[in-house]
């Protein structure tokens, strides 16, 4: 399979431009447009969900003490949205580090990619925790002092059991130190990836595989917890040892295909010239395994409660796949389509693989996917039958997502497009398979 | 064209040429038994006998020769099948999923790892049958026609699946072995001197004849098992754990148990790949071929999954106790402070702890470190699924069920035959075939050594010098 090729320069720089910054802009100002119709058709009482409730008419009667406020469902999606974008920030961190300790060779040369990822922790951290203070009691069953209570009618042994660990200042503290610790460690490590670009040696290289190290160590602790704060804790009362694990894949996935969808795009911008079929391949590949990574953890979490069929379990389930007068039925099984079937058949080949126009059709069904994932996960508990797909669903995917290439982009801009003196360049240019 | 950068470390060291790869691999197959050899093989040989007696009248007496009783009815034999299952994973891990990452330091260790794999998957299978208690009615755990009675298995049974996972498992693993022994195989047929071994190994080697389109073919196959083997190793310890988190048991039932178990069967396998290695590269002097560098790179990952396992192990009792589920919060209560204790104990100070030691450069590149550590996780591995099984057994929902476990000579003795089993097995490998995958290492030759010779496909410096069966360079 060698092929003749010549090696292109290494000397890239990415211009951020002014066209690519009016159709971002442009796009946040309909984000906001649509988030603000969604709105105030949501505080007029005219949303999709009152076809529900139409339809369903006292399903609802048990709702609980807290009666819902059409503001749920906006925070609801401004967490939604930050929790997506989390993942795919601090996957390219993760990303770095892992290949960064298994000495690989070929991802060099794309490798300032999805070292532009991280740059956007900040703004999800910061909205994460305004949403908190704004909307943590709508969003957050946990955060009412009544359901510890003892004397109160509201009091839930249950969720009074979980104290220590789902109350309110230990979960800002959590909050604060996972942004702090992986915000901060990406700085090291871009820091180290900019120098050595000037610089040269392996100095940079040893100490960057040192702190991606000292980064797994945190990631393997905090991807877990943080999992339980932001999504599993919505569900107060549920529980799952693999929601950790489950969440991280989900997050993996998306931020490969996150990286491999900007690969492809910058190429085609004729940017990237030393990214060959074999690295498009190989980024393929990842995507494929771990697409099918996630339908594993996925299947064993939903098999074993399944076959188990203990009503604590169970009733998550069947929340999404009845519950809430059936809406979250087809976001359930899109889900799954879209994350595993999707790229499962697509990526399968080899041409796929090293085909741009393939790959990013799979990629686009690999992010698309992954937002149903957690959407699927959040939104049952944050406004239940509330919940829809509306102009705010779609404003705010919109203003995050054109946030969110506004903040690669920039961070593209910062140095050279391919880290000129990493030590694994050569191997990576050289990349044939 | 392939760049090696220059912060890799060499593979390979002594300045190898191909003809010394051929012919320091070849030698133990075609030399006489060593010292060392002979007497290993003649324990293992031993044990073994000793083992079969002790396995044969436990078919022969029934199950009641165990310390089974009414509560604990699952102790030592599943106990010691999760454990040689896990210890399989390591050779697949190597052979399949380093591969398809183009690990180079796998290629000498893949060979004695995938034979590993496949006498563990043996000394595993061995409990099942035994635990059967009517061995001779094995095949009901098999679909087959009615005409053998009223009788069909029960799909829903994670056990049924277990049956299809590991026979499936042990298939694809020793194809995916052979298939790799078979260049290899036909190396030594060309060299043999005399006409048994010539027709033995000719046999074996298929016919192989080292033609372009036969490589081509051979690289296809490898890839594609390969591609067939990663999700297959990642099943075969999932169903495994099935087993135990289908089932409503405190301390079982946990959804996070499918993953948790395949990193754990790495974890074990690769210590006992370090345990094999370290004592086959002083013992066939093979240290030029199975470095430091491999040393340490295996003891990287052991750190690595035995970390996995920690993050699990804790987020098991977090949940536990998150969860409010009394009967869990009281399971892994009592696994730590109950009757118990020491076995929980003894699981986490060998799986955890001990493993984290190799963040030091130092102990991580010390051969004796690294083989005692090795042990210790391999204890510590037998514990973890001790601790599973038997804990959660051991306290039934009513408490006039309580129970302890005590292992009977039987018990033993069936866990030693396992030991009889894979080290003959292991043993005669070792002295039959390669155990290391010649030209694997010939394929990074160029790329990793230390130093290139001059010339380096080389003459061999060996005995067979003074009458060489192939010498490129006599005329």
């Amino acid at each position: 399979m060698a092929s003749i090729h010549s090696i292109p320069s290494v000397e890239e720089q990415y211009e951020f431009t002014a066209e690519s910054k009016r159709k971002l802009t442009i796009g946040i100002i309909a984000g906001v447009v649509l988030v603000g119709l969604g709105a105030f058709l949501a505080a007029k009482g005219i949303g999709s969900h009152e076809h529900v409730e139409a339809a369903h008419g006292g399903a609802q009667s048990a709702e609980g003490h807290h009666a819902y406020k059409w503001t749920t469902r906006l925070w609801a999606n401004v967490w939604l949205n930050s929790v997506y974008f989390t993942g795919a920030a601090v996957t390219g961190m993760f990303w770095l580090a892992y290949n960064y300790l298994a000495q690989a060779g070929w991802s060099a040369v794309f490798k300032r990619v999805p070292e532009a990822l991280p740059a956007f922790l900040p703004v999800t951290g910061i909205l994460m925790l305004i949403t908190f203070f704004v909307a943590g009691h709508d969003l957050f069953h946990w955060t009412h002092a009544e359901l510890f209570d003892k004397n109160s009618p509201e009091y839930d042994p249950i969720i009074a059991g979980k104290r220590g660990f789902l109350n309110t200042p230990f979960f800002l503290i959590r909050l604060v130190i996972y942004f702090a610790a992986w915000y901060g460690l990406w700085r090291l490590l871009r820091n180290f990836s900019l120098r050595e670009d000037l610089e040269g040696g392996t100095e940079y290289y040893e100490k960057s595989i040192k702190f991606g190290t000292a980064f797994l160590v945190i990631f393997a602790v905090t991807s877990s917890t943080s999992a339980w704060d932001f999504v599993m804790s919505m569900d107060t009362h549920w529980f799952s040892t693999m929601f950790g694990w489950y969440t991280l894949a989900s997050w993996h996935v998306t931020g490969l295909a996150i990286i491999t969808l900007v690969v492809v795009s910058l190429k085609e911008q004729g940017y990237l010239k030393a990214v060959n079929a074999s690295h498009l391949h190989d980024l393929g590949k990842f995507m494929f395994a771990f697409s099918i990574f996630w339908a594993y953890v996925w299947f064993a979490q939903f098999m074993l409660i399944y076959y188990a069929n203990l009503p604590e379990e169970t009733i998550y389930y069947r929340e999404r796949f009845t519950g809430h007068g059936g809406i979250y039925q087809a976001p359930f099984f899109v889900n799954l389509f879209m994350c595993f079937f999707f790229p499962f058949l697509v990526l399968m080949t080899r041409d796929a693989k090293r085909t741009p126009i393939v790959l990013k059709i799979a990629c686009w069904g690999i992010i698309i996917g992954h937002y149903f994932d957690f959407y699927e996960n959040i939104m049952p508990a944050a406004v239940g039958e509330h919940g829809g797909f509306g102009p705010i669903e779609f404003g705010m995917i919109l203003i995050f997502a054109c946030a969110f290439i506004w903040s690669v982009s920039t961070q593209l801009t910062k140095g050279n497009l391919i880290p000129r003196n990493h030590p694994m360049l050569e191997e990576s240019l050289h990349h044939d398979i | 064209m392939h760049v090696t950068s220059s912060v890799r470390t060499p593979l390979v060291t002594g300045g190898k040429t191909y003809a010394d790869v051929t012919e320091d691999i070849c030698r133990q197959v075609e030399g006489k038994p060593t010292r060392e050899w002979t007497i290993a093989f003649a324990i293992s040989f031993i044990v073994l006998i000793y083992g079969t007696a002790c396995v044969f009248w436990t078919w022969w007496e029934g199950l009641g020769v165990w310390g089974l009783n009414k509560t604990v009815g699952w102790a030592w034999d599943i106990t010691n099948f999760v454990w040689w299952v896990g210890i399989g994973h390591a050779g697949t891990l190597i052979s399949a999923i380093l591969l398809l990452f183009r690990m180079k330091y796998r290629t000498s260790i893949n060979r004695a790892a995938e034979a590993m794999t496949i006498f563990a998957v043996l000394c595993a299978a061995s409990f099942i049958l035994m635990h059967m208690g009517r061995p001779w009615l094995a095949y009901w755990a098999l679909p087959l026609p009615n005409t053998f009675g009223s009788l069909w298995v029960n799909f829903n049974s994670p056990l049924v699946w277990d049956v299809f996972a590991i026979s499936t498992y042990f298939t694809v693993s020793l194809v995916f072995w052979y298939m790799g022994l078979v260049p290899d195989l036909a190396t030594i047929r060309d060299r043999a001197t005399n006409k048994v071994s010539r027709y033995i190994y000719g046999t074996l080697s298929l016919g192989w004849n080292g033609g372009a389109k036969t490589w081509a073919r051979y690289e296809y196959i490898s890839l594609i098992l390969a591609g067939i083997s990663t999700p297959l190793v990642l099943s075969v310890h999932t169903i495994v754990s099935f087993d135990f988190a289908t089932s409503v048991i405190p301390g079982w039932h946990t959804t996070i148990f499918p993953p948790y178990f395949v990193a754990g069967a790495i974890f074990s396998g690769f210590a006992m790949v370090q345990n094999l290695m370290l004592i086959t590269r002083v013992v066939f002097k093979l240290e030029d071929y199975i470095t430091f560098e491999h040393i340490e790179s295996m003891n990287k990952i052991i750190t690595l999954t035995g970390s996995i396992v920690g993050v699990a192990y804790i987020t098991e009792f977090f949940i536990a106790w998150y969860s409010g589920v009394e009967y869990e919060g009281y399971a892994f209560l009592n696994r730590m402070t109950g009757p118990y204790w020491w076995a929980y104990w003894a699981m986490m100070t060998c799986n955890v702890i001990s493993p984290q030691l190799f963040w030091s450069r130092r102990i991580r590149r010390s051969i004796v470190w690294t083989f005692v550590l090795s042990v210790v996780v391999n204890i510590g591995m037998w514990f973890e699924r001790f601790v599973i099984i038997v804990t959660s057994l051991h306290r039934d929902y009513l408490p006039s069920s309580w129970a302890m476990f005590s292992p009977t000579i039987f018990d033993i003795s069936d866990y030693i035959f396992s030991f009889g089993l894979f080290f003959t097995l292991f043993l005669l490998f070792a002295k039959f075939l390669p155990v290391i995958n010649m030209f694997e290492v010939k394929a990074i030759i160029r790329s990793s050594s230390e130093k290139l010779p001059a010339s380096v496909s080389g003459v061999a410096k060996g005995e067979r010098v003074a009458n060489p069966t192939f010498n490129k360079n006599a005329e």
